[in-house]
């Protein structure tokens, strides 16, 4: 399998191609069918799984798995028509006209097909099937009206959800008689392996908040809002939250090298979106915690489940769908606006409801002590609710201010952010150090005694770099050098006293625990590597000729030439820069079809910094104006949030979560599908 | 009943809603108000952008002048940039930039990229004057008369939809009286 994956690939592609030669020219005919098949399998699901939960019908449940199967089946055969009309230029079909061009590589043109909102939105309706397969599949071992509820509300939002792909964005459509004959190309920005993967991990984590949402939903119907409810959802969030967690972090590792500003996060509305279900899923699988260990905070975590779950539509529709990056998109498609706005609001204000009916009866009221596990949890959890608000206001504000005056614009901008983001975050890792020490129920005070030795020993050697920091001569303001002592003071607590307390800890090292460790100290090494970069980072923006040399921070950077170069489907001006030994090739690229100018930076990434040229604007005399950055740990951001991710996934593997499908399931079943 | 505190999430969200759904529906949206038209422009020890020479608000006095707040970090105000370039270079006008909460090297850097259509620029690095004007975010621009009174504020871009609706009358009104 591993020897020629791609040669079987395309020998299976092209014998299908010709054995159903005149099939193929219905292609768009077939996927849209197939996606209307996919709906009346999900309005079925939810029929079968809700109805007969509710009214005791064990076989309806049952049977309602094959149609998780059916919705999976029809929408990849819709998904891959879509492919295939990319894949064959056919222009005849709007989207494809308006989203690829010939001169694309075959990759970009597989990525294209989610490169707008119809095809986008398309993938998401997949992603929803597949989870829900994978729901009906690994949940066979829970008490059936737990499943029927879960796999009736996933079905009842890919209901909603392919009801608004197939009335208002329907990608299949064709423009017929006058076919155009060359397509308007994918917009240059998507051209890029980053924009390849991100968007489907960032949907696979927003659609994934969706199982966490059907098990609150099924669990305030049931009435069970217990530990083993928690146990049942947990590892279904820790993934989606890893999804999430991996596709922003690509995110601002693409923004870092495509934009050409050297940035890797601008608080703009986009990443903002993604952002807040982020910080929300962060909340809740903490609670999950404390709902599972504990049994607490249950009305709290099914409230969390809700908010995660509706910060992903926001986001992922109000934001991806153009509807609120320009307020005008309103005016153009209204259908297309209120359709979503009706979605989003009975999905929420229906679970809303249904929380303020049922969770005064379940909800738990379990006793803790101060300085308990539970109390350290709570406050993540307000912490990580208050950054939500913040987030969500800085971003709603100017969106709603455009709105209001009819278009004007004004921008909030990371002073905002920074200011009340940043002193969160630097709270959030004060309790984060005291983890390992916190005990559930109550803590005794001689566990405080050891680790405020490490703090201590920390702040020593944060002084310490304060003390190098202000004596070097370079120029700094005394506030930005106290901020990033700070950072790197806390970051070395937290990660001595999760050092320590993993060579202490008596017996065994549970994956659960492993994943928490790596998964906080993800948060250590991004929180060093953002105080940092933001601080010790050398810039400077100059205009150059080929022949100049300039000096940043005591290295010389050449301006060798400028050559022109052919890509597939744009030209590009290469720039040479030699740098003590090495070369870098920033570009700046025209892409032919819609004409547009592409930024390209040339880095030598490097685990203790980056060295980054970017072009700017050609000027008439020949020169051109160059931005040079060194990015000191700019790497470690993303470093941190990989090891985020990594922590989320060891935990899901945790014997725990296995045990409990052995012990429930006498099938086995689930052993065969994983 | 304790029962209605668990109502409180669905009611507010159908607030957001509500709000959202007003806001679209507003065709002729009413200004914010500002409790400084028709106040003194406040009092200011600054430095100038590029001089470095500290200001008071006294250099504002003697000429009807726009003063416009920005910063580097607010893609608005590139958007807005031309705008400004255009209205200095067909009105004459006087215009003052604010530079609000933000590195001077970026600023200067920007002015000489993008152009400066500003006769001065007072550099308000801690925000402290953005306090006394009330600024939320930026660009935010003032009409302020030769006595040093504002006259108008706006908040949000400068453009011409916006500029022909709004500046032009109260300026016209400025130079008629």
């Amino acid at each position: 399998m591993t020897t020629s994956t791609s040669d079987i690939l395309t020998v299976t592609y092209e014998s299908f191609d010709a054995t159903l030669g005149t099939l193929w020219g219905a292609g768009p005919e077939i996927g849209h069918l197939a996606a209307i098949i996919g709906l009346v399998a999900a309005i079925v699901l939810s029929v079968l799984g809700h109805v007969g939960a509710a009214t005791r019908r064990r076989s309806w449940v049952e049977n309602s798995g094959s149609f998780a199967v059916l919705q999976l089946v029809t929408l990849v055969v819709a998904f891959a028509m879509l492919v295939h009309a990319f894949l064959k230029d056919d222009y005849s079909v709007v989207y494809v006209a308006t989203n690829s061009n010939a001169l694309l590589p075959w990759y970009y043109k597989v990525s294209a097909v989610w490169g707008a909102h119809e095809g986008s939105f398309l993938l998401w309706t997949l992603i929803m099937a597949v989870w829900t397969f994978a729901v009906a599949m690994i949940g066979r071992r829970l008490p059936y009206q737990i499943y029927g509820r879960v796999l009736g509300t996933l079905g009842l939002l890919n209901t909603g959800f392919l009801l608004f792909l197939l009335q208002t964005s329907n990608p299949f459509l064709r423009l017929v008689p006058n076919v155009p004959t060359v397509g308007a190309d994918l917009n240059p920005l998507l051209q890029d392996f980053g924009l390849i993967v991100h968007p489907p991990l960032l949907y696979t984590g927003y659609v994934g908040f969706s199982v966490a949402f059907a098990f609150g939903v099924a669990g305030l119907i049931s009435g069970r809002l217990d530990a083993t409810w928690a146990r049942w959802t947990r590892p279904w969030t820790n993934v989606a939250w890893a999804f999430l967690t991996v596709g922003i972090t690509l995110g601002s590792w693409w923004a870092y090298y495509e934009l050409g500003w050297g940035g890797w996060w601008f608080w703009d509305p986009v990443e903002n979106a993604s952002f807040m279900p982020w910080l929300a899923g962060t909340a809740l699988i903490h609670s999950l915690a404390v709902t599972e260990k504990r049994s607490a905070f249950r009305g709290w975590t099914v409230l969390l489940t809700i908010l995660t779950f509706s910060l992903c539509l926001l986001g992922a529709f109000i934001v991806r769908s153009g509807v609120l990056t320009s307020v005008h998109a309103f005016a153009v498609d209204p259908e297309r606006g209120l359709f979503l706005l009706v979605l989003l609001g009975v999905t929420v204000g229906g679970s809303l409801a249904l929380y303020a009916i049922r969770v005064p009866a379940i909800r738990s009221r379990i006793a803790y002590r101060g300085l308990s596990r539970e109390l350290f949890l709570l406050i993540n959890n307000v912490l990580f609710v208050v950054a939500v608000a913040v987030v969500l206001v800085g971003t709603l504000y100017p969106l709603a201010y455009e709105a209001v005056t009819g278009g004007d614009k004004i921008s909030v901008g990371p002073p905002y952010f920074n200011r009340l983001f940043v002193p969160l975050m630097g709270l959030l890792a004060v309790f984060l150090a005291l983890v390992p020490v916190a005990r559930w129920k109550r803590t005794p005070i001689r566990l405080f005694r050891q680790v405020g030795v490490l703090l201590l020993a920390s702040t020593l050697v944060g002084a310490l770099f304060f003390v190098i920091a202000i004596t070097s001569d370079r120029v700094l303001n005394t506030g930005s050098i106290v901020g990033v002592v700070i950072a790197v003071t806390l970051a070395l607590w937290l990660l001595l006293s999760h050092g320590v307390d993993f060579i202490q800890r008596k017996g065994a090292r549970p994956l659960g625990y492993l994943g928490m460790l790596l998964a906080h100290v993800g948060f250590a090494v991004g929180a060093v590597g953002v105080a940092i970069t933001s601080v010790f980072s050398h810039e400077t923006e100059v205009r150059l000729s080929p022949g100049d040399t300039v000096e940043l921070n005591a290295r010389q950077y050449h301006f060798v030439s400028v050559t022109t170069v052919n890509g597939p489907n744009y030209i590009a001006q290469r720039a040479k820069f030699d740098v003590g030994g090495i070369s870098l090739y920033p570009e700046k690229r025209n892409y032919l079809a819609r004409n547009s100018v592409m930024t390209e930076a040339g880095i030598e990434a490097g685990f203790f910094q980056d060295l980054y040229v970017a072009l700017g604007e050609p000027l008439p005399d020949g020169s051109w104006g160059v931005r040079i950055q060194e990015k000191v740990l700019v790497r470690w951001v993303w470093c941190g949030g990989l090891l985020v991710c990594f922590g989320g996934l060891l935990a899901v593997m945790d014997s725990r979560y296995r045990r409990l499908a052995l012990r429930r399931d006498g099938l086995a079943t689930a052993g065969k599908v994983a | 009943m304790k029962r209605a505190v668990f109502f409180a999430p669905l009611i507010g969200f159908v607030a957001l809603v509500a709000i959202l759904y007003a806001g679209f529906h507003l065709n002729d949206p009413s200004r914010l108000p500002s409790a400084l038209v028709g106040q003194r422009f406040p009092g200011f020890q600054l430095p100038e952008l590029t001089s470095g020479k500290v200001l008071g608000h006294q250099t504002l006095l003697g000429e009807i002048r726009l003063v416009n707040v920005w910063a580097t970090w607010c893609p608005t105000c590139l958007h807005e940039h031309t705008t400004l370039m255009d209205i200095r270079k067909e009105t004459g006008l006087s215009i003052v930039g604010i530079n609000y909460r933000d590195d001077g090297e970026k600023a200067r850097r920007w002015l000489s990229l993008y152009g400066d259509p500003y006769d001065f620029t007072i550099v308000d690095a801690n925000g402290d004057l953005g306090v006394d004007l009330g600024v939320y975010g930026a660009p935010e621009t003032f009409i302020v008369d030769a006595d040093g009174i504002i006259r108008f504020r706006h908040v949000g871009d400068v453009n011409d939809r916006n500029w022909n609706r709004e500046f032009l009358p109260i300026l016209d009104s400025l130079t008629d009286g």
